[in-house]
């Protein structure tokens, strides 16, 4: 009985150890662009394993890198934030408004919005993307609005792409929202607009975070996107742009890309260390439904 | 009485009207977007498919019916594409789920930092396809020979995986496996903590071993969660673009029907490349209307397999 526990206890430390070797394997390519954004080009290609010598070269490579033209990383990372926020909040507010109103309102028209928002979560990005890019110039021809290249194309793209999942996902979690709630509201002198903001969004907030993080690791990570919307090597580049131009330029100079490459990854791997939790849920639940 | 009445009639057709005014001021801005990229560019995706569309300046776009559909499937690129997108496709679903079902196997166990694993493998999902291809081109380039040069594998450090069009395909594997398997290894962990504890130990003291356990306890109540990670990996395998960009851009070249192009050139590039460097424009938006009827398809079995299950239960 004794022994039996006592193999138990060995026989966990044994998968603890084996687990963990698993997991620094598995990470082994992330320490290698950290190690080797720390060396010169020269050290890079005689000895890519080997720990760097001098941890200062970093932050010569990061200098360079932060003031290099042809990647111009604080402007990316300005335009990748900005874009993010901005197409975040239009998809989670517009998503949750059209959402609520397609549940209340019951009517044929309603049903068939809603099923074409939904319908259309099977159309790959491929289909649309060349028409949209033609679409969004002969738009900005009529009106005078500039669609191409600019933040406000990109944000209604964004707003456009995402809400279908996203309200899908706010419809399924409304219907659990009991009416009475609203009902309640309503007789106490509530406008629509009031109920929907006052009462209706602050019981969204699970699957607000949920629908948010879904979208925002999407958008910032997206590259085909901004690469047709926004066009390459233009004023406004996102940051899987910047790095897509620099690496067009700058391949054979490991040490430069292997910096540019940590900088880029730096933002999401903070944002994920921070709120690992939610983002795992977050993400998950997306697929599964 | 009668006045009441007609007050009456008359603000509940103004809630009405109000209602409706609501109804479509909180639908305008996601309807509108969403008409905007969705609805209104593939309408008019489908009939450029039919014209003779290009990416070169034109004076008019004509009709030309279904010659973009023909031409689409007599090009040697687009054959070679379809072929190796479903090489590609198969592999990373074998190899992505016995990975990512393994992995959710240990970090399920009782295990101390557990939580800690499950971050850990999750961590590549995180990261943009371009930024990884870039990071896996380099592990390729220069990482990869110089250990199999330390270990003595010849053949990987006199080649580069990337320099043959068999072996980068295998690159695009592996690589598409390190960023897929922790989000995948997820939907089994949710799968495995559903599985109720006293069957299992009910099991356990009806003197089934642990691999009995695990064939006929676990794994049929794993099963659905299978039709989801499955076709969740083939869609997205199918639809890769981000990685194949960086990793290899679709090179290098080798020989099919008797015509040079590029080896690893998956689906959703090769609908790139028709537009932006043949600037065939048409074809490509044909092209991408199969590659779309094909993942209507892909999700047409997905809910008939389902619903199937969902009956038997």
């Amino acid at each position: 009985m004794f022994k039996n526990a006592n193999n138990k206890i060995i026989a966990r430390n044994i998968s603890e150890v084996m687990t963990f070797t698993v997991m620094i394997m598995f990470l082994v390519p992330l320490f290698l662009v950290l190690i080797n954004a720390a060396k010169t080009n020269n050290e890079i290609i005689s000895a890519p394993l080997s720990l760097p010598t001098d941890w200062s070269v970093l932050i010569k490579n990061i200098t360079t890198i932060w003031s290099n033209p042809n990647l111009r990383y604080s402007q990316a990372l300005v335009n990748s934030f900005v874009i993010t926020t901005f197409s975040l909040m239009g998809i989670t507010i517009f998503s949750a408004m059209a959402a609520w109103v397609l549940l209340r309102t019951k009517t044929k028209l309603s049903t068939a919005i809603l099923m074409l928002f939904i319908a259309a979560m099977v159309i790959p990005f491929q289909v649309v993307m060349f028409p949209l890019v033609k679409w969004f110039g002969i738009f900005q021809s009529i009106t005078g609005i500039q669609m191409l290249r600019s933040y406000t194309g990109i944000i209604i793209a964004y707003i456009g792409f995402g809400s279908s999942l996203s309200i899908f996902m706010f419809h399924g979690f409304m219907k659990s929202i009991p009416h009475e709630i609203e009902e309640a509201a309503y007789v106490d002198g509530c406008g629509k607009f009031k109920t929907f903001f006052l009462i209706v969004l602050p019981i969204l907030k699970p699957i607000y975070v949920t629908i948010l993080i879904l979208n925002g690791i999407w958008i910032w990570n997206d590259f085909l996107l901004p690469m047709l919307v926004l066009g390459k090597g233009t004023p406004v580049q996102t940051l899987p742009l910047a790095v897509n131009n620099f690496a067009g330029a700058f391949l054979v100079s490991w040490d430069l890309m292997m910096t540019a490459i940590l900088m880029a990854l730096v933002p999401i791997i903070v944002f994920f260390l921070a709120a690992q939790k939610h983002i795992i849920k977050g993400m998950v639940e997306g697929s599964v439904k | 009485m009668n006045d009441k009445t007609k007050t009456k009639t008359s603000s509940i057709s103004k809630d009405k009207k109000i209602e409706k005014l609501v109804f479509w001021l909180f639908l305008a801005p996601a309807l509108f977007s969403f008409l905007m990229v969705q609805i209104i560019p593939f309408m008019i995706g489908i009939y450029y498919s039919f014209t003779n569309w290009s990416a070169t300046a034109q004076i008019s776009i004509d009709f030309v019916g279904m010659k973009n559909y023909f031409d689409a499937f007599q090009d040697p690129s687009f054959l070679y594409a379809t072929i190796i997108t479903s090489i590609y496709t198969f592999m990373n679903i074998i190899l992505v789920n016995i990975i990512a079902f393994s992995l959710a196997l240990l970090v399920t166990s009782n295990l101390k930092g557990k939580n800690i694993y499950r971050a850990g493998f999750f961590l590549p999902n995180i990261i943009g396809g371009i930024i990884l291809g870039y990071i896996w081109q380099f592990i390729f380039n220069q990482f990869v020979p110089k250990l199999a040069a330390a270990v003595g594998f010849t053949y990987l450090s006199e080649n580069l995986m990337l320099g043959n069009s068999n072996t980068a395909i295998l690159a695009l594997v592996i690589v598409s496996t390190w960023q897929y398997a922790g989000y995948i290894m997820m939907i089994y962990v949710a799968a495995l903590q559903n599985v109720p504890k006293d069957l299992l130990e009910a099991a356990q003291i009806d003197g089934a071993s642990a691999w009995q356990r695990f064939r006929n306890v676990t794994i049929p109540l794993v099963a659905p969660a299978f039709t989801v990670t499955l076709f969740l990996t083939l869609v997205n395998s199918f639809k890769q673009f981000d990685v194949n960009a960086s990793l290899t851009n679709g090179g290098p070249s080798t020989m099919f029907m008797g015509k040079a192009i590029k080896g690893t050139t998956l689906l959703a590039m090769n609908i790139n490349d028709t537009s932006i460097i043949s600037l065939n424009t048409a074809q490509a938006q044909a092209k991408a209307i199969v590659f779309f009827l094909v993942l209507v398809t892909f999700s047409l079995i997905q809910v008939y397999v389902s619903k199937k299950r969902e009956v038997e239960l």
